[in-house]
Order: C-alpha cells, then sequence, then structure tokens
C-alpha cells in the first residue's frame, strides 16, 4: 500500500511540530524516520495512523484520502514504544485483540482466531508462549508480542515507534536482522522511527532524515552518508568535521591561506562556506611546501583498528577542533603538529 | 585499618536503639490510647448486659429501619459515585481541557468543607424558604427530611474517595494502552471495558469500598438534612445517637458496634486490597 503524506502541518497549542512535510512511502518498502529528539519524526507516524489529527495537509492510503479516517477505520498496525501490551491479558488474548473486537458479522469463529494466533506466534518464533502473561516475558519477546498483535488485524501499514529504544544493544542487534527478514517475507510497507543512525541505515531501504519538524534529506542509505544535501544530515548522520572557510575563485581558503582544496566545478565560486569532511576521508600531507589544513594534536585515541587524533588548527587564541583518522604508525603525539588535506568534501554556502 | 565500632556498622538512615524503641513506643500508646481503646470500649458495653439484650436491641422495629435505611442510601450513593468517580478520574487523566485544574479542586471540595456545610447547602437548595422549595411542594415532591435528602447529601460527601482514588493510577498508566486498543480497531467503549477498566479495577475496588464505609457512617449532613423521623429518616449513625440521648446505652452501642464491625471488614479487605493491589503495580510498572 502506497502512502503519501502531503503538506503536513501539525501545531501542540500553536507550537508547530511539524512544518508543510511531504513524502511519499512506496508499497512495500521499508522506511526509516530519522532524527534527534523532537525533530518531528514520532508525530510524523503517529498522523500517518491517525493517532493524532493534522493541523493542515492530507494523508493518502493508495488512492484514498485518509486524512479523515478515525484511527480504527485506517487498518493500521502500530507497535508502541513500550509496547501497550495489555498486562491482565495472556499473550494469545493480546495478540486475538483486534479479532475478538470486531462486530460479530466481521468476527473470524473462534477456532479460527486460534489458529491465526498461533500460526502468527509462529511467525515471530514464540510458539509455546500463548498462556504467559506480559510481564513473564523479556523485552524483546514483548516487543514481537506487539508486532504479532499488530499483524493480526492484517494491516495496510505498519508502523513502528523506537522499536529497539527500550532493548539492551545485543538483543537489539538480533531484532534489528530479525525485523529486516520478518519485512523481507511479509512485504508489509513499514515506517519505523528511530534516533539511533546505525538503526536507520543498516535496516530502511529508505531513510528520512528530520530536523526541528522538516525533511532534511530522503534517501538511501548511501545517499545520506554519502551525499548529504545539508549541513545538518552532514553532521547528524556519521563523524564529520566542519571547517568555516572563504571560497576565493574557485580556492578554499582557510583563514586566509590556501589549503590545497578546490570548489568543485558547479559549485560555490565565491564567498563564505563551511567545508564539512568525514574524519577518514583525509591524507596526511608530508610536503612542507605544499599547501594543506595544519594543527596541533590536543589527543589522540585509538579506536579499534584506527587512531583518531583531535587536531586544534585555529591555533592558541581562537581554537577550532577537527577530529581526524591518522595511521596507525603515525607521529601524533600530543603537542605535536600535522598537516592533511580532505579528499573528499562537501561545501555548504553559509 | 582494624577500627571496627558498631556505630560504624549501622545503616545511615537508622537511629540508635534508644531513639528507635521511644519513637515506636510512642506510636504504639498513642494508637492504643485513641484508637484501640474506644473500639474495644463500643464493644463492651454492647455486651454488657450479655448477648440476649444485645440481640434484643435487634428486635426493635426502629432500629432494624434504621439499618435498612443506611443499606439502601449505601446502595443508591455508592454506585452513582463509582460512575461518577471513574467519569471524573477519566477526564482528568487523559484529556487535556480548560479547566481542569478547577474541575480537579472542585472534586476535593467535600474534603474541604465541613460535613453540616454540605447539608446546610442542600436544606438551603431544597428548603421551605429557598426558590425551589415552594415549586417542589407544590408538587408533591420531598427531598428535605425525606430519603432523597438524605441520598443527595451521602452522595455530596462521599463524592471523592473514587475519584481521588483512581485520578493518580489513571495518570500514571498513560494513554498507550487505549492507544493500542482504539489502532487494533476496538470501539471506545470496547477500550474502556476490555483495557481500562481490568487496569484500574483494584484502585476502583479500594475507592468503592472506602466511599461504601464513609456512605454508611456519614453522621454531620445526614443529621441536618433527616429531619430525625423514627423508623422513617434515621440511618443507623443517627439512630445511635438518639438511642444514646434516650440512655438506652446497651441498644446504642449494639447498634454502634455493627457500625464498628463494618469498620473492621473494611479495613481487613482494604489491608488484603493493597497486598494485591501492590503486586498487581509493580507488575503494571514493569513494562
Amino acid at each position: 500500500m502506497d502512502v503519501s503524506v502531503k503538506n503536513l502541518r501539525k501545531e501542540f497549542d500553536r507550537y508547530p511540530a511539524l512544518h508543510d512535510v511531504s513524502l511519499d512511502i512506496r508499497s512495500g518498502e521499508l522506511i526509516a524516520l530519522l532524527g534527534p529528539s523532537g525533530s518531528g519524526k514520532t508525530t510524523l507516524l503517529r498522523l500517518i495512523a491517525g493517532l493524532e489529527q493534522p493541523t493542515l495537509g492530507s494523508i493518502h492510503f493508495g488512492d484514498e484520502d485518509a486524512s479523515h479516517k478515525t484511527v480504527q477505520e485506517r487498518n493500521i498496525g502500530f507497535v508502541f514504544q513500550h509496547y501497550a501490551l495489555f498486562r491482565h491479558m495472556t499473550v494469545a488474548d493480546n495478540i486475538a485483540f483486534g479479532l475478538t473486537v470486531r462486530p460479530r458479522g466481521e468476527r473470524p469463529p473462534k477456532a479460527e482466531i486460534r489458529r491465526r494466533v498461533s500460526e502468527l506466534l509462529e511467525m515471530v518464533q514464540l510458539s509455546g508462549l500463548e498462556k504467559r502473561y506480559p510481564n513473564q516475558l523479556s523485552g524483546g519477546q514483548r516487543q514481537r508480542v506487539a508486532l504479532a498483535r499488530a499483524m493480526a488485524i492484517e494491516p495496510r501499514v505498519l508502523l513502528l515507534d523506537e522499536p529497539f529504544g527500550a532493548l539492551d544493544a545485543k538483543v537489539r542487534k538480533e531484532l534489528r536482522r530479525w525485523l529486516r527478514e520478518f519485512h523481507d517475507r511479509t512485504g508489509h510497507t513499514t515506517v519505523f522511527v528511530t534516533h539511533d543512525q546505525e538503526e536507520a541505515l543498516e535496516l530502511a531501504d529508505r531513510v528520512v532524515v528530520m530536523s526541528q519538524g522538516k525533511i532534511e534529506q530522503v534517501g538511501s542509505s548511501d545517499d545520506v552518508y554519502d551525499r548529504p544535501n545539508s549541513p545538518f544530515v552532514f553532521s547528524f548522520i556519521g563523524d564529520s568535521a566542519s571547517v568555516p572557510v572563504s571560497i576565493v575563485d574557485g580556492s578554499v581558503r582557510f583563514r586566509g591561506d590556501e589549503i590545497g582544496v578546490a570548489a568543485p566545478e558547479g559549485d560555490i565560486v565565491s564567498g563564505e562556506a563551511t567545508l564539512f569532511f568525514r574524519p577518514q576521508d583525509v591524507a596526511v600531507v608530508t610536503d612542507p611546501s605544499a599547501p594543506a589544513l595544519e594543527g596541533r594534536v590536543v589527543t589522540s585515541r585509538r579506536l579499534a583498528g584506527t587512531r583518531i587524533a583531535d587536531l586544534d588548527i585555529g591555533g592558541a587564541d581562537d581554537p577550532l577542533h577537527v577530529e581526524i583518522e591518522v595511521p596507525l604508525d603515525a607521529q601524533a603525539a600530543n603537542g605535536t603538529s600535522i598537516r592533511f588535506r580532505p579528499l573528499r568534501f562537501k561545501l555548504f554556502a553559509k | 585499618m582494624a577500627h571496627k565500632s558498631s556505630r560504624r556498622l549501622r545503616s545511615p538512615t537508622t537511629e540508635a536503639p534508644a531513639a528507635r524503641y521511644t519513637l515506636m513506643a510512642l506510636a504504639f500508646l498513642f494508637l492504643t490510647l485513641f484508637l484501640l481503646l474506644p473500639l474495644v470500649a463500643v464493644f463492651i458495653e454492647a455486651f454488657r448486659k450479655g448477648t440476649a439484650e444485645f440481640l434484643a436491641a435487634f428486635g426493635d422495629p426502629d432500629t432494624l429501619a434504621a439499618i435498612r435505611l443506611t443499606l439502601l442510601v449505601a446502595v443508591i450513593a455508592v454506585p452513582l459515585n463509582l460512575v461518577f468517580g471513574v467519569a471524573a478520574a477519566w477526564a482528568i487523566a487523559k484529556f487535556e481541557f480548560k479547566g481542569k485544574a478547577f474541575l480537579t479542586t472542585l472534586i476535593d471540595l467535600p474534603f474541604s468543607v465541613s460535613p453540616v456545610i454540605s447539608g446546610l447547602v442542600y436544606v438551603l437548595l431544597f428548603g421551605a424558604g429557598s426558590v425551589l422549595g415552594p415549586w417542589l411542594k407544590s408538587h408533591g415532591i420531598e427531598i428535605l427530611f425525606a430519603v432523597p435528602g438524605i441520598v443527595l447529601a451521602t452522595i455530596f460527601v462521599t463524592f471523592p474517595f473514587v475519584a481521588r482514588e483512581l485520578i493518580p493510577l489513571m495518570q500514571e498508566q498513560g494513554t498507550g494502552d487505549e492507544e493500542a486498543a482504539l489502532s487494533l480497531g476496538a470501539s471506545g467503549w470496547q477500550t474502556f471495558w476490555y483495557v481500562t477498566l481490568p487496569n484500574i479495577k483494584w484502585g476502583l475496588l479500594y475507592g468503592v469500598l472506602l466511599c461504601n464505609a464513609r456512605a454508611m457512617g456519614e453522621f454531620g449532613a445526614v443529621s441536618v438534612v433527616s429531619g430525625h423521623i423514627r423508623g422513617l429518616t434515621n440511618t443507623m449513625p443517627l439512630h445511635v445517637e438518639i438511642l444514646y440521648n434516650e440512655y438506652n446505652f446497651v441498644a446504642a452501642f449494639a447498634v454502634a458496634s455493627l457500625l464498628a464491625a463494618l469498620a473492621l471488614v473494611t479495613l481487613i479487605v482494604k489491608t488484603a486490597l493493597e497486598l494485591h493491589y501492590g503486586a498487581e503495580i509493580a507488575a503494571g510498572r514493569k513494562h
């Protein structure tokens, strides 16, 4: 089921949580809404579900305008951050809930409901736990019960709010992979909210990066990591360094000096800009006469297979810290000087 | 360093034994003097002239009428306050609206106002000298000095119990479970019945129990609106007073012992509920 959101705006007590957001979600896609807290990602998810009503704009499920439909009529599967399992019901009753509350005419017979429940439990690999209560399950099991419960109503779209937020790191990784397989098997259009970029980049077909109630960029993991389209996306996803520069005739200068970097053709020709690059996309320059950025090592630390040096490239009067990756055998003692040049970078006009 | 002393081993929040025992003794002494002794006295006085006299007190038709009236008032007032209490707690805990703070204060009003004033309010509202009085009289509706007045005063006085018990509980539980039920296609009524109500059942029972105890025991407000008509508008507490004033001590204390027994049963059930309800809340907090 395609879902499209058009010019959505949501205000809480006149404070806008979403400004004019538009997004097309393709049928069968696994999409991540990624952003820091307060970016409006959960609001967007709840608007799609019908748990909130938009101030302006519309939501379409396929060709149908769902904007004025209630949450019950939208037929969505929603998995809540803390699962919201019904604590006084067994696992089986929780999963069957969406079927048992149907009006008599549409409700499947009891035996059919029981069959569906055991099918769903098998699908989430929890067969045999029918009679347990939610507080007798581990976090990961609760998560999967919540998912089975949402799937029981055969939803048109599956919406997950921070699906792994309340789990420990190891279980989170396992469940992440499991959810990806689950999605590939069932083929449901799925939208999940996360503030964890690693989760979004690993799991999603497309990532929607949000900030301050706006969509910053929509694209594949490669798009948002390798080709960030805004300073926010560049600094939010992955590690990065930013340096204020000026561009004169296509040549990038830091505090007046050339640094051996040229603005790409068709990019900014002259003016003030910010230079972004990732710590690993630099080359150490050994030729003392070649133009480069130069910094004094403040600290350096070993990080798994690499060494990260924290450099001050501004000097004592106006320090500016950047982190770069240096070869493991590089001289990176504190106080020594390192000259380097970004190999891959992006310039954003100020 | 082998520098150990018993002072060091004590937990930082524990006082010296002398201080502890003094505090405990004081608390027990106080409770015995002011709570336990009077309660025991009620039963001693009731049985002073033997079991036969005690039972004879309940043969009096006026006493039986008082017991019946008390039960009738509780049977009307408690269910109504259960419904009002759940509705008010629901509104306050789950919705945002203007005047919410005002409503919360209003719920506490019966606790902060003297019961006598609560009764007087109804006298002013429905009495002969009021605006409504003549109209009611011309239509043959009796409220004051009749059962309806007693029921109204009791409802007023016992209103906060259920609501006060439920508001913090429902606020803590939030609206997550309800949203989940709605997203699964449940109607508002189904959501209330299958999700909200089971989540609050212990708190609700606890509130109803306290509400009932007060409804049966209320004196001040009921006294003002009752008119003290024997066999007609006397509830048990009012009847105790009348018997006592007539120097019929055995009968007075016999009826009083019934009320005291009600209080004891309430206390026992409440404690049992707390044990259960405490575990339930802890289970609820786990996820």
